[in-house]
């Protein structure tokens, strides 16, 4: 014991490096968390925040010169189950959930991993999870299967699970990506509570304004290197998304007036039971049309109606003047039509394939040589061409996406939509998870992509990606669109009174 | 009620089936519903479900073992050759020695496939091999008759003379397959080892990242599914009276069926001992009611096989359903 439990930090870690084959992840990081504290992780994506945070549990060991201290003990080694005795508990990005088990499964099941096996009666545990989700108030039904749960629920099962341990620091890593404004809310308030109790809590989240909300410090790390630890008090979006990446970015409307221009996608009276009800718009080419909602305002399911993947009850779709009907999205995908869904984790990339085939499988006719066999070269231009433009954080474009961050993984996603040259590009939510830096460079793509006459569709939950980056702003709201707004006439403030009304 | 057909809809509609089975198969023939017919049925599928719960772990565990049942074989060739050398032994050691044979076998197949990294059906089909041609390398394929008695005679636990002065009864085997089916059911229902085989199966590295050992994991699964595998050999002598090394081969896939066919997920993470009973007994009830109706032989693979279909498909089909709606509740 090196310093008094009671006054030592929850977490202090010294020179904390690891390597992943060639790629450095971590660099001779220091990182200190006190007791109680809400304390945010920032960095751009896969700068190493998921990496620190495996090995303070023990998934990863990290290069040796490292030294670990929790609550004023030194360790030399530290499992995932040597971590949970100690106090230490994860909500991880992906989850890392049992779809097939129950809830109170999930939530009780770091209980059943121990040393020695023993015997565990279902009523044993199931009064404590219900303790738990009390203690979160949230009312959930114990026995419904996790894979039958809305994400933002499967969420509040990972942080129950999370305070099923008597937890004393928990890492929450990027736990607000997948959900809405209100569902973030409440989250936050959560952890306000959680620290309030003396817990401290280590939260990773790319959305700025959350952080400077929530914390009470914050750590950057840049390139897998520790840029510094500044308290959040004083600090701006701007400042901090400066020190992430290292460039000064700034945000401004950019709105163009496309009145002019043809219509690409005009839609009519379009209703579908349930989801959304007499929806007429129009997108011009060159033209970008947020579209923003909360969540069940129908913006999801009105883009599933546009790509194929359901079929609208009544009204019309004319894709540059003609009627369509797409039977499947294949059918859209072939009219031009790309779209990039909410959930890339779970849809979009096939995890064990290399970044570049992944990036490329969708335009594989175009990576093809005059006999019909594919093209090495063509497919690395393609590649790296799309690598550059997104600024992907890779080693080899060999490498499995599963090895990618989390945000890196959802930048493939959308270069592989980007490169098969659509007409009409529909992105749903597509920053979820993405960096400051990042978001900034798919903005300039998006706005390149324009204005090479792509007509295009951002629906979004952020007011701020709207306003500085949407032509027009369409509101939508339990089914219908219920208001159209010109960025240089309104302000940030203005419309989210609006929205979160 | 309809609350099992959220959680198990394998298992729920498997049950209405059977259950629409036996109403039919009791009202349509006159032989099927008696004493005689029904314990001789549990008597001839005792092993199967003993097999089919040790198969059940492997699968929940995510993994497959294609060589269970010519491991059994192997563990009765060898058992054979240990009880010769003991001078005869008894039911105690009998337990023990193919139970602990049948563990060996099933860590092969454990320290194989963790040590390799390799899928488990790849490595039980190599293994299948390898023990089916060792088995017929020493065995020059021949049979053995010579084996104690006690092995081989009939223990009843059960003896009823019907009045037309005909005996039914119950072997031993369904004794030890009941309490099979429930060590199973304590094992995977009960024990924190039990969670964790489902986890594993369910998100192995979601798992690993909570603690659980990956190694641990896969010698339970295997070594049970060994364990069972020897027991039920054991338990076929028995039945069988004598050691036949090619008897087993090809009970591997009838059993998969059935396991299959009640609930068990392939891929992991999903099963349950109940489902396993279902499975058996509907595969064992359709062979026995077209036998009794006089159908061919033939066509009872032939339902099977529909059966299998229809059962993996619709539980794929209402999950397809529900991940659509899952989508529109998450937007
Ligand atoms: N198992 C692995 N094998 C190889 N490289 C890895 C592995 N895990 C992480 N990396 C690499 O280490 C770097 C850091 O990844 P990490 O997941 O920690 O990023 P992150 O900061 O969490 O990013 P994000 O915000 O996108 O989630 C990335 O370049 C990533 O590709
Ligand atoms: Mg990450």
């Amino acid at each position: 014991m090196t310093t008094d439990p009671d006054t030592a930090p929850a977490l202090r870690l010294r020179n904390v490096s690891k390597t992943f084959g060639g790629v450095k992840a971590l660099q001779n990081v220091d990182f200190e968390v006190r007791a109680g504290e809400v304390h945010c992780l920032a960095g751009e994506n896969g700068c190493g925040k998921s990496t620190l945070i495996k090995i303070v549990t023990g998934v990863y060991t990290p290069d040796p010169g490292a030294e670990i201290e929790l609550f004023g003990h030194p360790l030399d080694t530290i499992s995932p189950t040597k971590a949970r005795a100690l106090g230490i508990a994860v909500i991880w990005q992906d989850l890392a959930l049992f779809p097939h088990m129950t809830v109170a499964e999930n939530i009780a099941f770091d209980d059943m991993v121990g040393v020695m096996p023993r015997v565990s009666f279902g009523s044993r545990y199931k009064a404590r999870v219900q303790a738990v989700l009390d203690r979160l108030n949230v009312p959930l039904d114990l026995n419904t299967r996790l894979g039958d749960l809305p994400i933002a629920q499967r969420q509040i099962v990972a942080i129950a699970r999370a305070l099923m341990g008597e937890a004393r620091l928990v890492f929450m890593d990027e736990p607000t990506a997948s959900l809405t404004q209100s569902e973030t809310d409440s989250l936050l308030d959560v952890v306000r509570t959680l620290s309030s109790q003396g817990i401290a809590v280590v939260f990773v989240s790319h959305r700025l304004a959350e952080v400077i909300d929530i914390a009470e410090r914050v750590t950057v790390l840049r390139d897998g290197k520790l840029v510094g630890v500044y308290p959040t008090e004083g600090m701006t979006q701007s400042r901090l998304g400066e020190l992430m990446t290292g460039a000064l970015l700034e945000n401004s409307v950019s709105a163009q007036d496309r009145s002019s221009a043809e219509p690409v996608l005009v839609i009519k009276d379009l209703s579908r039971h349930d989801e959304f009800r007499g929806v007429s718009l129009t997108i011009r080419r060159g033209e970008v049309l947020g579209l923003i909602g909360l969540i069940g305002s129908g913006r999801t399911e009105l883009a599933h109606a546009l790509i194929g993947m359901s079929r609208p009850d009544a009204g019309e779709i004319q894709l540059e003047g003609a009627p369509v009907r797409f039977a499947s999205i294949r059918d859209a995908i072939a009219r031009g039509v790309a779209y990039v869904s909410e959930d890339r984790l779970t849809l979009g990339l096939i995890q064990p394939q290399s970044i570049a085939d992944n990036t490329v499988i969708s335009v594989l006719d175009r990576v093809l040589d005059g006999l019909g066999l594919m093209a090495p070269k063509r497919q690395s231009q393609l590649v790296s061409h799309w690598i550059e433009e997104l600024a992907v954080k890779i080693g080899q474009p060999e490498d499995a996406v599963s090895t990618l961050s989390g945000g890196n993984q959802q930048k493939v996603v959308l270069a592989k939509w980007l490169a098969t040259e659509p007409r009409l590009l529909i992105l749903d939510s597509p920053t979820v998870g993405v960096d400051v830096g990042a978001r900034a460079g798919i903005f300039r793509i998006v706005r390149q992509l324009a204005d090479e006459g792509l007509a295009i569709l951002l629906i979004s939950d952020e007011v701020t990606e709207v306003m500085f980056n949407a032509d027009r702003v369409l509101h939508m709201a339990e089914g219908r669109i219920v208001g159209e707004y010109d960025p240089h006439a309104t302000s940030v403030p203005d419309l989210e009174a609006r929205i979160y009304a | 009620m309809p609350d099992i057909f959220r959680t198990h809809p394998v298992e729920a509609r498997l049950a209405v089936v059977l259950l629409l089975l036996i109403v039919g198969l009791s009202l349509g023939t006159d032989t099927f519903m008696t004493m005689g017919n029904i314990t001789s049925l549990l008597n001839n599928n005792a092993v199967n479900l003993i097999w089919a719960v040790g198969l059940l772990v492997v699968l929940i565990a995510g993994g497959i073992d294609i060589s269970f049942a010519v491991a059994a074989s192997v563990v009765q060739y060898v058992a054979a050759q240990i009880f010769m050398g003991i001078g005869g032994g008894n039911w105690a050691i009998g337990f023990v020695v193919a139970g602990a044979l049948g563990i060996c076998l099933g860590l092969v197949n454990a320290l194989l496939i963790h040590g390799f990294r390799v899928i488990s059906i790849v490595i039980t089909i190599a293994t299948f091999n390898a023990f089916f041609g060792l088995l017929m390398f020493f065995t020059h394929g021949r049979n053995i008759y010579n084996l104690p008695d006690w092995w081989t005679d009939r223990i009843f636990i059960f003896e009823r003379q019907a009045a037309d002065g005909t005996w039914s009864e119950l072997n031993l085997s369904v004794a030890v397959m009941i309490v099979c089916v429930l060590a199973t059911w304590g094992l995977i229902r009960l024990t924190t080892l039990g969670h964790q085989l489902y986890a594993f199966g369910d998100n192995p590295e979601g798992a690993r990242r909570a603690g659980v050992n990956i190694w641990q994991m896969q010698i339970v699964a295997f070594g049970w599914c060994g364990m069972m595998a020897g027991i039920g050999g054991l338990m076929q002598v028995n039945i069988a009276q004598e050691v036949v090394p090619n008897a087993l081969y090809g009970r591997e896939l009838d059993v998969l069926a059935a396991v299959v066919l009640g609930g068990a997920r392939l891929g992991g993470g999903r099963g349950t001992v109940v489902g396993c009973i279902l499975g058996v007994m509907f595969v064992a009830i359709t062979q026995n009611g077209l036998n009794l109706l006089g159908i061919s032989p033939f066509a009872f693979q032939m339902i099977i096989g529909a059966t299998i279909l229809l059962a993996i498909s619709s539980s794929n089909l209402s999950f397809g359903r529900r991940s659509r709606s899952e989508k529109a509740g998450a937007a």
